[in-house]
This record gives C-alpha cells, sequence and structure tokens, in this order.
C-alpha cells in the first residue's frame, strides 16, 4: 500500500507545493494552521481540484491534472474524519455508522460492523440519535462511520483537536488499536507532536505550504534541525520499549535497547511493545553517572549532533542503543561540559516528569 | 356539511381543494428542484432565473394572468402545441386554474425551501460523498430529510396561495360554475347578486377553517419533523 501525492496549488497569497510519498501506517501530516494540511488531504479526498498535481493510490491514479483525470470524491474509496465529525443529525448512531454501506460495492463488504462498534466502544450509542452524543462520542462515531464505508485509505483531520484532554486520552487508544489492526494506511493532520509521537509511524513536516521534512517517526522526532519545525517547547524524541514488569510501588519496568527505565505506572500487559516521548526539556546530560540523585532513569548515551539557534539554549542529539533521544540544554551548560559529538556520557530523566498521555502502544 | 352549503357552493369549494392540490402536489418537485439551484449553485443568468420565479409575486395577477392566456391559450405558443400533440386544453378549464393558481403560488413555495436549504450544512453533504454517494444520493439521503419542514412550509404557503387566487385565475380561465369558479370567484360572484351575501358569507367561513386548519397541521408536522431530525 502506498499512497503518491504530488500537488501544486494557490489560494489567495497562499502557495502548495508538495511532493510526498507515504509508505502505509500511519502518517502524519504536521505542522501549524496555515501550513497546508487541510489543503492537502482535501485534495486527496477529491474535495478540492488542485491546479497542478498527481495522486495515486496503490497504482489507482485519482487525480492527474495533465491527463485530466480527476475522481469525485465519491468514487475515491477514501474515508474522511473530519474535525467537526460531521455527524448526520436525521439518522440515529447506527444510520450513520451504516451510511457508508449502502454505497460500497457488492461483494466487497469490507469490515464487519460488530467489529468496528466493539473496537470503539459504540455498543450502548447504537439507537442514540447525534444531539445525545458528547463530542468524544461523536468523533468514535464519525471514526466507524468513515471505516466501514471500507474505504483503502483513511484521512483524519485533527479528530482530537476539538476535544478537551480528558477525551483525547478516551480516543487515542482507539486510534493507536486502528492502526495495529485495521491494516490501513491513515494519513493523520495533527498540530500536535504529542499526538505524532504516540500515533504516527511517519511523519510530514508542512511549513508555509512546502514540505519541510518527511520520514520515520523516530527519526524525525530526534532531528534537532527538525525542532524549530515542530516548536521547541514540544521537542522530544521516542523510546520503544517492551514493559518488563510493574513494581509493587507503582512503577512500570520497560527495557528499551540501551537498559531500563522505570514510569509511573502504566496500563500495558507484561511483554507488549509501547512508544514513550521523553521531551527535550526533561532530559538532563551528564559526563558521569550521576551518584545520590532522585532521577530514576540514567541511561548511558553518545552525542550525536548539537544544534544551536540565535538563543541561549541548544537541542543535542544523543543515540542511546537503537533509540534517539533530544535533550534541550543551554548553551553554559554545553560548553562548561565540553560536549562534543562523539562524547559517551549519560542521560537522565525523572519518571514523574513522563506524562501518562506520552505512552502509546507501539503495535507490531 | 353538504347540506348547510347549497350545491353551487359546495362545488366551489370542492373545486378550490382539487385545484390547490394539484397545482402544489405538481409544482413541489419542480419547486425544491430551481430552490436548490438557487440555494447551490453559481451560473450566468442566475439573477434572471431567479427574478423569473419572483414576477408573478411582484406583477398585478391579472398581468400574469392575461400572459398565461396568451401563451397557454388555444392560440398561444404552447397552449395550441399541447392541445394538437397532446389534446391538453388548459383555458378555461379547472386544469388551467391549476396552472394559474401555481404559478402564483411558485414564488412562494422556492422562497421558503431556498431558505431551508440554505441552512444544510454544506460540509454535511461533502461528508456523504467521501462515504461514496454521488451526486443524487446525497441529495435523496442527506439534503431532503433535512429541508422537510422547509418543504412542507413551502407547500402549506403555496396551498394556501393556491386556495386564494383570485386575478390570475378569472383572467386565465374565467369564472364558469363547476369548472372555473374557485372559492375566491364564488365569493365575488356571490357579492355581485342581490341576496348573495349570506352564500358569500358560508364561503368566507369555510376559507377561514380550511386556511386555519392548513396552518395548524403544517405547525404541527414541521415541529414533528425538526425534533425528529435534531433528536431533541
Amino acid at each position: 500500500m502506498s499512497v503518491e501525492i504530488a500537488l501544486r496549488h494557490k489560494q489567495g497569497a497562499f502557495r502548495l507545493a508538495v511532493d510526498m510519498h507515504t509508505p502505509g501506517g500511519v502518517t502524519a501530516l504536521f505542522g501549524r494552521s496555515g501550513a497546508g494540511k487541510t489543503t492537502v488531504v482535501n485534495a486527496v479526498a477529491g474535495l478540492l481540484r488542485p491546479e497542478a498535481g498527481r495522486i495515486v493510490i496503490d497504482g489507482e491514479v485519482l487525480t492527474d491534472t495533465q491527463r485530466g483525470v480527476f475522481e469525485p470524491p465519491h468514487r475515491r474509496r477514501v474515508g474522511y474524519v473530519f474535525q467537526e465529525g460531521r455527524i448526520f443529525p436525521h439518522l440515529s448512531v447506527r444510520g450513520n455508522l451504516l451510511y457508508g454501506r449502502w454505497f460500497a460495492k457488492r461483494g466487497t463488504r469490507g469490515p464487519e460492523i460488530d467489529h468496528i462498534v466493539d473496537m470503539l466502544g459504540l455498543g450502548k450509542l447504537l439507537e442514540r440519535r447525534p444531539t445525545a452524543l458528547s463530542g468524544g462520542e461523536k468523533q468514535r462515531v464519525a471514526i466507524g462511520r468513515a471505516l466501514l464505508s471500507d474505504p483503502r485509505l483513511l484521512l483524519m483531520d485533527e479528530p482530537l483537536a476539538a476535544l478537551d484532554d480528558t477525551r483525547k486520552a478516551q480516543i487515542l487508544p482507539y486510534l493507536e488499536r486502528i492502526r495495529d489492526e485495521a491494516q490501513l494506511p491513515i494519513l493523520y493532520v495533527s498540530h500536535s507532536v504529542a499526538e505524532v509521537a504516540r500515533l504516527a509511524t511517519s511523519v510530514a513536516v508542512l511549513h508555509g505550504g512546502s514540505l519541510v521534512r518527511c520520514g520515520p517517526v523516530a527519526d524525525v522526532l530526534s532531528d534537532p534541525s527538525a525542532v524549530r519545525a515542530l516548536g521547541v517547547r514540544e521537542a522530544g524524541a521516542i523510546l520503544i520499549g517492551r514493559v518488563a514488569g510493574h513494581d509493587s510501588d507503582g512503577l512500570t519496568r520497560i527495557t528499551v535497547s540501551a537498559g531500563e527505565v522505570f514510569l509511573p505506572q502504566i496500563d500495558a500487559t507484561l511483554g507488549s511493545m509501547i512508544r514513550v516521548r521523553v521531551e527535550a526539556q526533561d532530559v538532563m546530560i551528564a559526563r558521569e553517572p550521576p551518584k545520590n540523585i532522585s532521577a530514576l532513569n540514567i541511561l548511558p548515551v553518545e552525542i550525536i549532533a548539537l544544534r544551536g539557534g540565535a538563543g541561549p539554549g541548544i537541542v543535542v542529539q544523543l543515540g542511546s542503543g537503537d533509540d534517539r533521544l533530544l535533550a534541550r540544554i543551554t548553551r553554559r551548560s554545553a560548553t562548561a561540559l565540553d560536549l562534543t559529538p562523539g562524547l559517551q556520557c549519560y542521560a537522565v530523566v525523572k519518571s514523574m516528569s513522563v506524562a501518562r498521555w506520552d505512552v502509546g502502544s507501539q503495535g507490531v | 356539511m353538504a347540506g348547510w352549503l347549497g350545491p353551487e357552493e359546495w362545488q366551489a369549494v370542492a373545486l378550490s381543494l382539487r385545484v390547490a392540490l394539484w397545482a402544489t402536489g405538481l409544482s413541489l418537485p419542480f419547486g425544491i428542484a430551481v430552490a436548490w439551484v438557487l440555494a447551490r449553485r453559481d451560473f450566468p443568468g442566475k439573477q434572471i432565473l431567479n427574478g423569473l420565479v419572483h414576477l408573478p409575486l411582484i406583477m398585478p395577477p391579472v398581468v400574469t394572468g392575461y400572459l398565461l392566456l396568451l401563451t397557454f391559450g388555444t392560440q398561444g405558443p404552447v397552449g395550441a402545441a399541447l392541445q394538437d400533440w397532446f389534446g391538453i386544453v388548459l383555458a378555461f378549464r379547472w386544469t388551467g386554474a391549476a396552472l394559474a393558481a401555481a404559478v402564483m403560488a411558485f414564488p412562494l413555495m422556492v422562497r421558503a425551501i431556498r431558505l431551508s436549504i440554505e441552512a444544510v450544512d454544506p460540509k454535511l453533504e461533502q461528508a456523504a460523498g467521501t462515504l461514496g454517494a454521488s451526486g443524487p444520493w446525497v441529495f435523496l439521503t442527506v439534503t431532503l430529510p433535512l429541508i422537510l419542514p422547509g418543504v412542507l412550509a413551502g407547500a402549506v404557503l403555496a396551498f394556501a396561495k393556491a386556495m386564494g387566487e383570485f386575478g390570475a385565475t378569472i383572467t386565465f380561465v374565467s369564472n364558469i360554475p363547476g369548472e372555473t369558479r374557485t372559492l375566491p370567484t364564488a365569493i365575488y360572484t356571490f357579492l355581485q347578486v342581490p341576496g348573495g351575501e349570506s352564500a358569500a358569507l358560508r364561503l368566507v367561513v369555510i376559507s377561514v377553517i380550511i386556511a386555519m386548519g392548513a396552518l395548524l397541521l403544517s405547525e404541527g408536522l414541521a415541529t414533528r419533523m425538526a425534533r425528529r431530525i435534531s433528536g431533541a
């Protein structure tokens, strides 16, 4: 499964020029508002006719302005979960879920409704009217409705943006299950690094209408040169680990490639793979293994790169086994410690600095 | 009821109901189509179409009636063709009265339906498209259910207007008892003859009852539909 997107489009003063190729899995389209993310997904859905461009899913050409090809939205088999849900107010939850079924090709049945209802926890809502649903429930219905229309690609335009943090935290596990179970490529628009870190398998960073970075999520999030585009305050790399044990004092032990880390109790079964986002501002660097320190997580690392800007801070990329970490420290400390690429040192991370929100399932 | 009303009066009431029902029923699909085009499409000449639709509302009804006579009369271009090809005669027939009523009621119907279409969020229709529904299906499964209260309101307005149409009707199809003498023309006629006041008054009462009944019925239905749609 692959999606090729090449677009040139002008809207007023805004110019979009994107050339990308996604390998499947969840591809996050990341960028600030106005970066052109929604324009890209609208073009993929066929809701926007680009001035020039070519969109191909699995070899099937959906848009090709040079050859005059433009498939209308209803013939693309591209599901779309909108930011505002867009639930049909005149249909029950069941009616909404089954809507796409009326139009799906005979023979291609797609996922079973029972399975989707189960996966999204919609069982008790089926006979409800949309007005009786909370924002989070509406969004789950919208996701189920899109999945049941049997798409070959799912577009999600900031599906969590309209929800508060509690609701977001409730829906994210469902999205992880779709990623891990449904074998459906997803193009996921987001301006939240935390969401990207939880869900994405690869990331395309858009800025001012052009693509500034594209690659596997662990690479992009740990790339110091991408920090500016992602936002300095939110920068942070991800660690992949396996749950090794739940200790009696409420900590969960996780094996990562460079050793062990401890995090506050995680709701995950022993042996399952998880990903943990470690914010760059939560990582300290020590030249020697610190002693008598309250922080529990001390990983041996190698400095790969340092990158500074005009301000007093710099971002250090660290190699920790197979994983990469980012640390945001002051230039003064970097000078005092004489940090240079290739140097072996230690990354220190407080267990309590990792928010529950930043721990998610990794799938396989 | 039939005992209270004289046969002539009863005839007028029945004819008016028949004319109004046919006028409303037959023009409804066109009303929805024109309202949708005006609400959702941009094309050169849109203002001209809008003007044509509204013309009967603005022009003196006599003018509309006379234009109908010129066009649909047996000597008129359309009327002659209808007679030659299909054997349909409109002038001085109840069918002509229905046509006149439909034309006069059309702007009211279109306005009500257009408003309700404009209130439908196009984003819902877009969503339906991404779920596999083609244009006509989007209309049938999303737009139409959502505008039903507006369609109903438009139909009732048109029905009421058709029941009361006078000027264009009398100009186009005259005032023939049993054929084109509708409720308003009957009231007018009774008022012209000495001693006709009581008959006229009875018809006036009937007019009021029918108008009120239609209004209450439509309000009730619209409330129920709106509740069903919004699920409140």
